[in-house]
């Protein structure tokens, strides 16, 4: 009742001084419903899309060079479930060292001692000028340089303590790992290094202010809160891992890629083999994306008052709001009053 | 009397000597002298800029001093005498030692991926000196003494201003410090939340544990203070009783300092 600035719900505002008194509609504002902005634009981008991706989908049944027969054939065969296998199998591996040997690396270059710092500086240095590719091949053609490897006494090459021939060391397998995880090691430690700096300095010191020692203050206070700007940057690094493994078809493993390769060579069905591979990378990356969103997700406890929702929960939401809207909309272009007095009812 | 300095004198008694502390060329600190007695609440007053909060952070050894030292109930925080000489402890060391102090600072500085009560058993699991479930209990009743018992297992984001600082003097105190410093404690809070947190430091105050606060509010100074020690260009300029300094300051930068923030 204090409130004499707003008209009281419910009372009769003149929305129409300009139209003659007669012709005026008395419109109540306690109850009119709000009709939301209409994106025409977007609508008409997003049916042009639609449109597009349809076309594409129907001529990916409709044009048969790009023979499905074939590519079902070889989908699950051997050599390319094999392939899968190896492509795994070296991205996890060299992922797992790459990022480890990142941590080290990232918080050498953190490091106050100008030794440290200068050595990961210098790594990062060099392996990122170096190509993967000549990595790879120097790896598996150690023994080239270096015919033996060994313990002896050092700057002289012919007293040993133990010595092995350099080719048992480096398998194929073992020289790809090492290729791809000291390069991978050298972007990680960027990416982890980024991370940690984006923390705010005031974390770490108010854990020092209580006794944390430095260890615990990294792993549970300060890398919990960088992985939220470190996870999306290694997740690209992973997936680009998965297809970045395909360069050691240079040292002949066969992985995913290699293996279609070997089966298109020998029966020149070249299209329906690459779409094997591709569409094994897409089931890999997609994985990976979800996992991506679910870590995301659990590293964002905190940072956000309320965690967004996630795919499934939205799709439920949108769909009950869908829902609650075919409701709404079904007077198109009914008479005012009627549509006014049904808006009145939704409002009470 | 004699036998109340014995029953206090391991509580908290803090002794600055002479402390130096430059950045870079510029002197922060020209040779500080103060004795905190144990219990005592004294008040850091001064124009920004003139090293209070600085000089707050090498009692805990967050700062590292050139010159001087500090000790709490005799104890070098951060150094160890060899000789004519201080060394620098090794960081376990320094870590043992500086849980004798704790400290609230001005944005808070709660780890927002913990929620409340783990931010304040962080700590004392951390150090091994509880276990979970203590230190759980332990997080309980601070909780409840800074009246936050219902936010347990709500997020630093998730709390106003003035209920985070209130959770951040909790986890200082799951240590047992027998120290407590504030660095501007009320300075990022909007004016109606200062109240609530001066509140948690004015029981604090009447519990006996040391506090030095750096601050700007004047008349919780005069209300809470035993002493008041003004600070101007890295020395101490003026100090005393809070109805002496505050009302009628000596020395001219006192009178002009508090002129200007009591308008």
């Amino acid at each position: 009742m204090t409130d004499t600035a707003a008209p009281p719900a419910g009372t009769a505002v003149d929305l129409e001084i300009d139209r003659p008194v007669e012709n005026r509609t008395k419109v109540d504002l306690g109850a009119v419903t709000v009709v939301h902005t209409r994106h025409w634009w977007r609508w008409a981008i997003a049916a042009v899309i639609v449109f597009a991706v349809a076309q594409f989908a129907w001529s990916l049944v409709t044009n048969d060079r790009y023979m499905w027969g074939t590519f079902a054939e070889y989908f699950f065969s051997g050599p390319v479930l094999i392939g899968i296998g190896y492509t795994l199998s070296i991205t996890a591996v060299s992922a797992v060292v790459g990022f480890v040997l990142g941590t080290v690396i990232a918080l050498g270059r953190l490091s106050k001692s100008v030794l440290l710092s200068s050595a990961a500086w210098g790594y990062i240095w060099f392996f990122r000028s170096v190509p993967l590719v000549v990595q790879i091949i120097v790896w598996y053609n150690l023994g080239y340089l270096y015919p033996t490897l060994g313990l002896g006494t050092p700057f002289t090459t012919d007293f040993w303590i133990v010595e092995f021939p350099t080719v048992q060391l480096i398998s194929a397998f073992a020289a790809a790992i090492l290729g791809l995880g000291l390069h991978q090691a050298a972007y990680s430690a960027e990416i982890i290094r980024g991370g940690l700096i984006s923390v705010d300095q005031g974390q770490s010191e108010a854990a020092a202010a209580l006794g944390i020692a430095a260890a615990r203050r990294l792993f549970r206070i300060i890398l919990p809160q960088a992985m939220r700007s470190i996870v999306p940057n290694a997740t690209n690094e992973v997936i680009g891992l998965v297809k970045g493994a395909s360069v050691v078809f240079v040292i002949a493993i066969p992985e995913l890629f290699y293996a279609v390769q070997v089966i298109y060579n020998r029966n020149s069905r070249v299209i329906p083999l690459l779409l094997v591979a591709v569409v094994w990378y897409t089931i890999i990356t997609t994985i990976l994306s979800v996992a991506q969103f679910y870590i995301e997700r659990h590293f964002a406890r905190g940072s956000v008052r309320t965690l967004p929702p996630t795919p499934i929960q939205r799709a439920r939401r949108w769909a009950s709001v869908q829902w609650a809207r075919l409701g709404d909309d079904a007077p198109p272009s009914g008479r005012a009053d009627a549509a006014l007095a049904a808006a009145g009812k939704d409002a009470r | 009397m004699t036998t109340v300095v014995a029953e206090t004198a391991t509580r908290g008694l803090v002794e600055i000597h002479n402390v130096h502390k430059s950045y870079g060329g510029v002197e922060v600190l020209s040779g500080i002298d103060l004795t905190v007695r144990p219990g005592e609440v004294v008040a850091l007053l001064g124009p920004s800029g003139s090293g209070k909060s600085t000089l707050l952070r090498t009692i805990n050894h967050l700062e590292s001093v050139d010159r001087g030292s500090v000790t709490v109930d005799g104890e070098l925080i951060g150094y160890e005498l060899r000789g004519e000489k201080l060394h620098e402890l090794h960081e376990r060391e320094i870590l043992r030692r500086r849980t004798q102090v704790g400290i609230v600072f001005q944005n808070f500085n709660l780890f927002p991926h913990l929620t409340a009560l783990e931010n304040i058993t962080e700590a004392p699991i951390a150090l091994k000196r509880l276990s979970k479930d203590d230190a759980r209990e332990l997080a309980l009743g601070l909780l409840d003494r800074v009246g936050l018992a219902d936010k347990a297992d709500a997020y630093p984001r998730q709390l106003s201003g003035g209920q985070q600082q209130r959770v951040a003097i909790a986890r200082a105190l799951a240590l047992k410090p027998k120290v407590l410093l504030f660095d501007e404690p009320t300075s990022a809070l909007d004016p109606e939340l200062v109240g609530e947190v001066l509140d948690v430091i004015r029981d604090l105050a009447q519990l006996g544990t040391t506090l030095i606060i750096v601050t700007h509010e004047i008349g919780f100074a005069r209300e809470v203070a035993d002493r008041v020690v003004f600070l101007d260009g890295g020395v101490i300029v003026e100090q005393g009783l809070p109805a002496e300094v505050l009302t009628a300051p000596r020395h001219p930068r006192t009178q002009e300092f508090l002129a200007k923030v009591l308008d």
